[in-house]
């Protein structure tokens, strides 16, 4: 089999955190942790709470600053960028062409309508505001995000519909890495199964994926890769995958 | 929309800084965030801000906070042209070729730079605002001074026109400004600013002391003039909440001294001085 592209690979990542407001405390929540990501991969960080899967998905989006180690993206135009130590300019242009990521919560401006939310990303792009609008409005639709709330604001809304509107400003503009911190916890079946058939649409167009679920069952027909986190977790997931065993997709492990 | 990430600066600040006072060689020396203080115990000079750097990329939201007294505001003065520092300078894309420095030019370039090229909006309303005048005089006195031979209809037009962009009813345009509301007032600001198109908007806590419902009117009015046309905007403000919806880069200001800078959600969700952790923890939201 012709091996894929690795887009992103983590070489040795370590993250701290020194709090100089409790006495200089330091918190290391990451040590020597390394795991490759496949060009078209739907790759899964697994692990207990706590055990810094949301920290992995922040030090590859720059949202944290890294301690230690590597994060070699290799970008669409084919350079090698070390996202852990690149200038932040070059951080701003891929969050802006390549990369997206979907937080776990959303933050946005108060007062702004959730169609603007969502299409600001393509208005950062170039688009012109109505094209950007109708671009959002289709997603919206697709997400069956009530037509009435379009033009309200998010702060208002429900958590599974500011989920959906949080998904909906990632998935807009279309990137080629999408990181992802449990988009679909609070949402209904019926959401979950429009949420999963728009990314294995995406995926089919090249988008490739770094996750962290909670609950691995609804989206186990679109992983590829599932990459454990904390010493644990492999044989619990081991486990947990013998027990399921019955047309469960290929699994690869990370090391 | 121009699309975003042009390479070069429309504006760059070069190791700009500022004393008020006799000044003397141990200055810069003794104050700053390690030494807790801003003013110099030698001379009692107070040492406004020292050493900051930094460049605005077109359609750049950067924002610079800091608490009262950490020199941010005088800091935008200076980039404003309207005081000039003691040591560094200040360059303009559309200046020269980006080759002059601003602070060396004339009085009469720098008046010429500071109405075409860059836009300010104060906190206070009295700062930038003539109170003796109407609503509509004060949004067409930059465009007077910008014109040589001022063609009262298109003025009038004009102003209305800005008017309308901001959301202030025309039919007051006049009236004296003394009698508009704190929100209105920064909408004549920000009317005012963008008479003559600047190319750089610089925002000094334009939103502090509205309440929270003109605040969030406000900053969305902001929000879609950045859209529209996409101008690189300095945001000075002490309050995190603004600071992490409109920007994408942060500064942070202590005792006159960038201690830290970056992009704004890793400022906020992985602050590294003791001084930004502090910030952080202390907000309210």
């Amino acid at each position: 089999m012709k091996r894929k592209a690795t887009i992103l690979s983590v070489r040795n990542l370590k993250k701290s955190f020194k709090i100089h407001l409790l006495g200089e405390l330091t918190v290391n929540t990451i040590e020597n942790f390394s795991f490759d990501v496949d060009e078209g991969d739907f790759a899964v960080l697994v692990g207990p709470s706590g055990i810094g899967k949301s920290t992995v998905l922040n030090c590859i989006f720059r949202t944290y600053l890294v301690t230690g180690g590597n994060i070699i993206y290799s970008s669409r135009d084919g350079s090698q960028l070390d996202l852990a130590s690149c200038d932040e300019r070059t951080i701003m242009r891929l969050r802006n062409t390549e990369m997206a990521y979907v937080t776990q919560f959303l933050h946005c401006q108060p007062r702004m309508a959730a169609e603007l939310v969502v299409a600001a990303p393509r208005v950062a792009q170039g688009l012109s505001l109505e094209q950007a609008l109708q671009e959002a409005r289709e997603l919206m639709e697709r997400m069956a995000l009530p037509r009435e709330l379009w033009r309200a604001f998010p702060a208002t809304f429900s958590g599974g519909e500011r989920q959906r509107v949080n998904l909906a400003r990632a998935l807009i503009s279309k990137p080629r890495l999408l990181l992802m911190d449990e988009p679909i916890a609070s949402l209904d079946p019926k959401s979950i199964a429009t949420v999963v058939d728009i990314l294995k649409e995406m995926r089919q167009k090249g988008t490739t994926f770094l996750s962290v679920f909670h609950e691995l069952g609804p989206i186990k027909s679109l992983v590829t890769k599932v990459i454990p986190l904390g010493s644990r977790s492999l044989q619990d997931l081991e486990a947990n995958q013998r027990k399921r065993n019955s047309g469960s997709p290929e699994v690869t492990f990370g090391r | 929309m121009a699309s975003r990430g042009q390479c070069s600066p429309v504006l760059r600040v070069d190791n700009v800084g500022k004393i008020y006072g006799p000044g003397c060689p141990y200055c810069v020396e003794l104050t700053g965030p390690e030494h807790g203080r801003n003013v110099c115990p030698k001379c009692l000079s107070i040492v406004a801000f020292h050493g900051i750097s930094f460049e605005l990329f077109e359609t750049e939201v950067l924002g610079i906070v800091g608490e009262s007294g950490s020199g941010k505001s005088s800091l935008l003065r200076c980039l404003h042209l309207d005081e000039d520092p003691c040591s560094g300078s200040l360059y303009h894309k559309e200046v020269d070729n980006g080759r002059r420095d601003l602070f060396t030019c004339s009085w009469q370039q720098k008046r010429t730079i500071r109405t075409r090229l860059l836009a300010v909006v104060y906190q206070s309303p009295h700062l930038g605002l003539r109170m003796g005048l109407t609503a509509g005089a004060n949004v067409a006195e930059p465009l007077l001074v910008n014109h040589h031979r001022p063609n009262f209809g298109a003025i009038r037009a004009r102003v209305m026109d800005l008017f309308n962009r901001v959301e202030l009813p025309t039919d007051r345009a006049d009236c004296p400004i003394r009698s508009f509301s704190g929100g209105m007032q920064q909408r004549v600001q920000i009317a005012r600013a963008l008479a003559c198109n600047p190319s750089v908007l610089l925002l000094d806590e334009p939103t502090s002391g509205l309440d929270v419902s003109v605040q969030a009117s406000v900053l969305d009015l902001i929000r879609r003039i950045q859209w529209d046309t996409g101008l690189p905007v300095v945001i000075v403000s002490h309050d995190l909440g603004v600071i992490r919806l409109l920007t994408t880069r942060t500064l942070v200001m202590r005792f006159g001294r960038v201690v830290e800078a970056g992009l704004t959600d890793q400022i906020l969700s992985d602050p590294q001085h003791p001084y930004t952790q502090q910030l952080v923890a202390s907000a309210l939201t």
